[in-house]
């Protein structure tokens, strides 16, 4: 709907807000805090209004979890100092907004690297605990939440330090918990050691879902990081090829034996300096992802792959976070946006993941980002998204006609399996189901009323789907701010020529 | 909330005895519509139909009693439906009046009338809303314009002309509130079969309300911002449009 909602706020002030899938967007009051002190600030403020609030990262989540219609939005990505590295015990200690990505620039070239990292390193630390967020290593490493010692949490009811033996509650409500416990101010992180900054990828083609589920199931467990990226255009016996990609971190030992390709990773086999390789400028008036190219892209993409292959190393950057290569890619989707749906069902749901990838297929719906990995035991987070079985995330851009009830009928599928949908990526789960898909809901909604009863604290996503349950605090119609009369009907007359 | 598919939940139906209105809001229940104020100026038909809608499960729907001629009532409807809906995501206008289009029965006063509720009074709701939502930087305002706007026959050239004007008017708040997170749906049915016009002769491509409920939805969903119902009638009218006006003059229906 409108082109900048997705860009970072240079400075306070009401604007439009989305999140990274540009859609659904709403106009909101932004306070920029650069520490604690500002964004505590901001939260007194709110509170004796009577305002909503909710915090704000990267505005990395697809949908509306980081904005709320009408009230405060404290981005804190501008909170970004490191408090305290220790080079020993790979500890740190961090403001809120710091990046992963700044986080990693720092701690790579020392032998650490993040234990969980989302498939874009521009996310902030308190964002990433908020959606208690997993990688390519679930099975393995668990989620986010399960590396972080503590963190400084300001509720509606004071700030608290927060640990899982201290108010465990409120840190296992926070994690997973979309903002919606308190504003996290800094935490403390442990990262895992890293010989070098490359990777050791094996990398083979699946003809179809089946064979693709089968090869994960045999050897997930020999490697630390595994994920398949899958054609969900793909028809007939075709439906659900894939190439499956798993690696580890190499040795230093590996590396040396690797000749030429390691001389990129620097004397000290840990250089480490991603790059932008490229942006897109603006937002074309149409969507460019069109099916015919979607198609095309899935094609080149499978054949491209090779049938099988091992040992490859790769930096970094083109094993986790290949999308971060070009700038607001999200832009290709055009004006309407894109969102994107991602589900877990259980160990044992087989037929529901089948099923949706079938009908993804005859639908021919236009995904060219589509991933399917297993992931390991769920951690305590009363809406932790990750759970024992299988995640598909699917990229689908906005417009299609009866794109809603498609994805409705998905969601059907997907709680009638023991299933849920992650909310950091969603902006149209169906209210009635969240329930079912977060059985945990209640006691979620306890620790937060605790905190906060006056509900101070809420979201766009909040209202969406009555996380929090519904509010019957009239509202007062909302007018335009004096003096800035002219801003929200966005172009004035004065600007066209007669 | 709207949500990121463009269905919106919270709901205000102008015109809130308007079958094509009640039919859009029908089909968007079955989405995720659960929270509507039907508006209208007749309490006890509203009542009726809101107690429709009830049984037919959507959870809160509410009337609110208002003569779209009335501006002060207009307001009183903003302040209200934000209150009672806590948001509002959706207007739909559809009041509209045939009125008359016999020389003989028209004045200047008959004029006036017919053009405030078909032109005047939606134009006045359709900007009342618009800030407001414009405030909360979401919205959608839906139009139901008519085909008898876009060329004007002498059947019916009163109400045409206030339909020419809406339209109008709706195409350049569109463009007002290009950037606002505010978007306008003009929708343009032909022939639709309903109370309004029981009793005249049918004209070629007519549908039910239905149809023009199924075409409405679409339109959320993809952003599209004309609607012709049936679709085919932007062709038809490509070509009437320019139909020299004796050839216009003796088409039948
Ligand atoms: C290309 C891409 C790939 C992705 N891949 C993955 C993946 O593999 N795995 C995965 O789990 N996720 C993935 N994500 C989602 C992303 O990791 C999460 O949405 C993450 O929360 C984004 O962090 P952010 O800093 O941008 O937070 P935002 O999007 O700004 O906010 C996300 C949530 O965190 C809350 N929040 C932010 N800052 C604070 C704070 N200081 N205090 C309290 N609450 C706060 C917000 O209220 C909101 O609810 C991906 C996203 C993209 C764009
Ligand atoms: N039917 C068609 O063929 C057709 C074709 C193109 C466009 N349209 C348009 O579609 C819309 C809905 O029409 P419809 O077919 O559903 O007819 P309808 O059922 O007669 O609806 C018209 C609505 O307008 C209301 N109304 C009239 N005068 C009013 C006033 N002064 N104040 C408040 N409300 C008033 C009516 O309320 P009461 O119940 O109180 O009278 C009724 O709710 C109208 O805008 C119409 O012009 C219809």
């Amino acid at each position: 709907m409108s082109a900048a909602a997705n860009e970072p706020s240079p400075s306070d002030g009401e604007r439009l807000l989305s999140g990274w899938g540009r859609a659904p967007v709403s106009r909101a009051r932004v306070v920029k805090a650069h520490d604690g002190l500002e964004a505590t600030a901001a939260l007194a403020a709110a509170s004796a209004t009577g305002e909503r609030l909710i915090g704000r990262g990267l505005g990395r989540s697809y949908g509306d979890a980081a904005q709320v219609s009408g009230g405060v939005v404290v981005d804190l990505s501008g909170a970004t100092r490191l408090l305290c590295f220790d080079g020993a015990s790979g500890v740190v200690t961090a403001e809120a907004g710091l990046s992963i990505d700044t986080l990693l620039r720092t701690s790579v070239p020392e032998g650490w690297f993040v234990p969980v990292t989302p498939g874009t390193r521009q996310v902030t630390l308190a964002g990433a605990l908020a959606a208690d967020v997993h990688g390519k290593n679930h099975h393995v490493d668990g989620s986010f939440a399960a590396w972080v010692e503590r963190f400084k949490l300001a509720t509606a009811a004071g700030t608290l330090e927060v640990s899982k033996e201290r108010e465990s509650d409120v840190f296992w409500a926070t994690a997973g918990g979309m903002g919606l416990t308190g504003l996290v101010l800094d935490l403390t992180l442990q990262l895992i050691p890293i010989e070098s900054s490359a990777m050791v990828v094996d990398t083979e083609r699946a003809a179809d879902l089946d064979d693709c589920m089968a090869r994960m199931e045999e050897r997930d467990a020999e490697y630390r990081y595994s994920v398949a990226w899958i054609d969900c255009l793909a028809r007939g016996r075709h439906v659900g090829r894939s190439v499956l990609t798993r690696g580890e971190h190499a040795t230093s030992a590996r590396l040396e034996g690797a000749g030429r390709a390691a001389a990129r990773f620097g004397p000290g086999l840990r250089a480490y300096d991603p790059r932008e390789l490229a942006s897109v400028p603006l937002t074309p008036p149409v969507r460019l992802l069109s099916r015919k190219a979607v198609a095309a892209f899935n094609e080149a993409w499978f054949r491209k792959a090779p049938k099988e292959r091992r040992g490859e190393i790769q930096s970094i950057q083109a094993f986790f976070h290949p999308l971060d290569g070009v700038r607001e890619w999200n832009r290709l989707y055009g004006p309407r946006g894109f969102t994107q749906y991602q589900f877990v069902v259980p160990s044992g749901a087989e037929e529901t993941l089948r099923s949706i990838v079938g009908s993804l297929s005859s639908n021919q719906v236009p995904s060219f980002l589509t991933v399917l990995k297993r992931f390991g035991a769920a951690d305590p987070g009363h809406l932790s998204f990750p759970a024992k079985g299988w995640t598909l995330a699917v990229d689908i851009p906005l417009g299609l006609p009866g794109l809603s009830e498609l994805l409705d009928g998905f969601d059907e599928e997907v709680a009638a399996a023991g299933g849920r949908i992650y909310l950091a990526k969603d902006g149209r789960l169906r209210p009635e189901l969240l329930g079912t898909m977060y059985p945990r809901l209640d006691e979620w909604r306890e620790v937060c009323d605790r905190l906060d009863p006056a509900r101070t604290f809420s979201s766009d996503l909040d209202r969406r789907l009555s996380l929090r349950r519904p509010l019957r605090r009239p509202l007062r119609r909302p007018r335009t701010s004096p003096g800035s009369r002219r801003t929200p009907l966005g172009r004035s007359p004065g600007e066209v020529a007669p | 909330m709207i949500d990121a598919t463009g269905m919106p939940q919270s709901g205000v139906l102008l015109g809130g005895t308007s079958e094509i209105g009640l039919a859009i809001i029908r089909r968007l229940a079955t989405r995720r519509l659960g929270r509507v104020v039907l508006a209208g100026r007749d309490p006890a038909a509203l009542e009726q139909r809101a107690n429709e809608l009830r049984s037919s499960g959507i959870d809160q729907v509410s009337t609110f009693v208002a003569d779209v001629r009335d501006a002060g009532a207009l307001d009183g409807l903003v302040s209200e439906a934000w209150a009672r809906l806590d948001g509002v995501d959706l207007l739909l206008v559809a009041t509209g009046d045939l009125g008359t289009a016999e020389l003989s029965e028209l004045s200047a006063g008959r004029v006036a009338s017919i053009f405030e509720v078909n032109a005047g009074g939606p134009a006045a709701a359709l900007l009342a809303f618009a800030e407001a939502m414009a405030a909360q930087g979401s919205g959608r305002l839906v139009v139901l314009s008519s085909v008898a706007g876009v060329r004007v026959r002498r059947a019916n050239f009163v109400y045409g002309a206030a339909k020419a004007g809406l339209d109008a008017f709706a195409v350049g708040l569109s463009e007002a509130l290009e950037g606002s997170g505010v978007g306008v749906t003009i929708v343009r049915p032909g022939y639709v079969r309903t109370r309004m016009t029981a009793g005249r002769s049918q004209a070629p491509f007519a549908v039910d309300p239905g149809d023009v409920a199924n075409a409405v939805v679409r339109a959320l969903e993809t952003g599209e911002k004309i609607v012709w119902v049936p679709a085919i009638l932007r062709l038809v009218f490509a070509g009437l449009r320019v139909l020299p006006r004796p050839v216009f003059r003796r088409l039948p229906g």
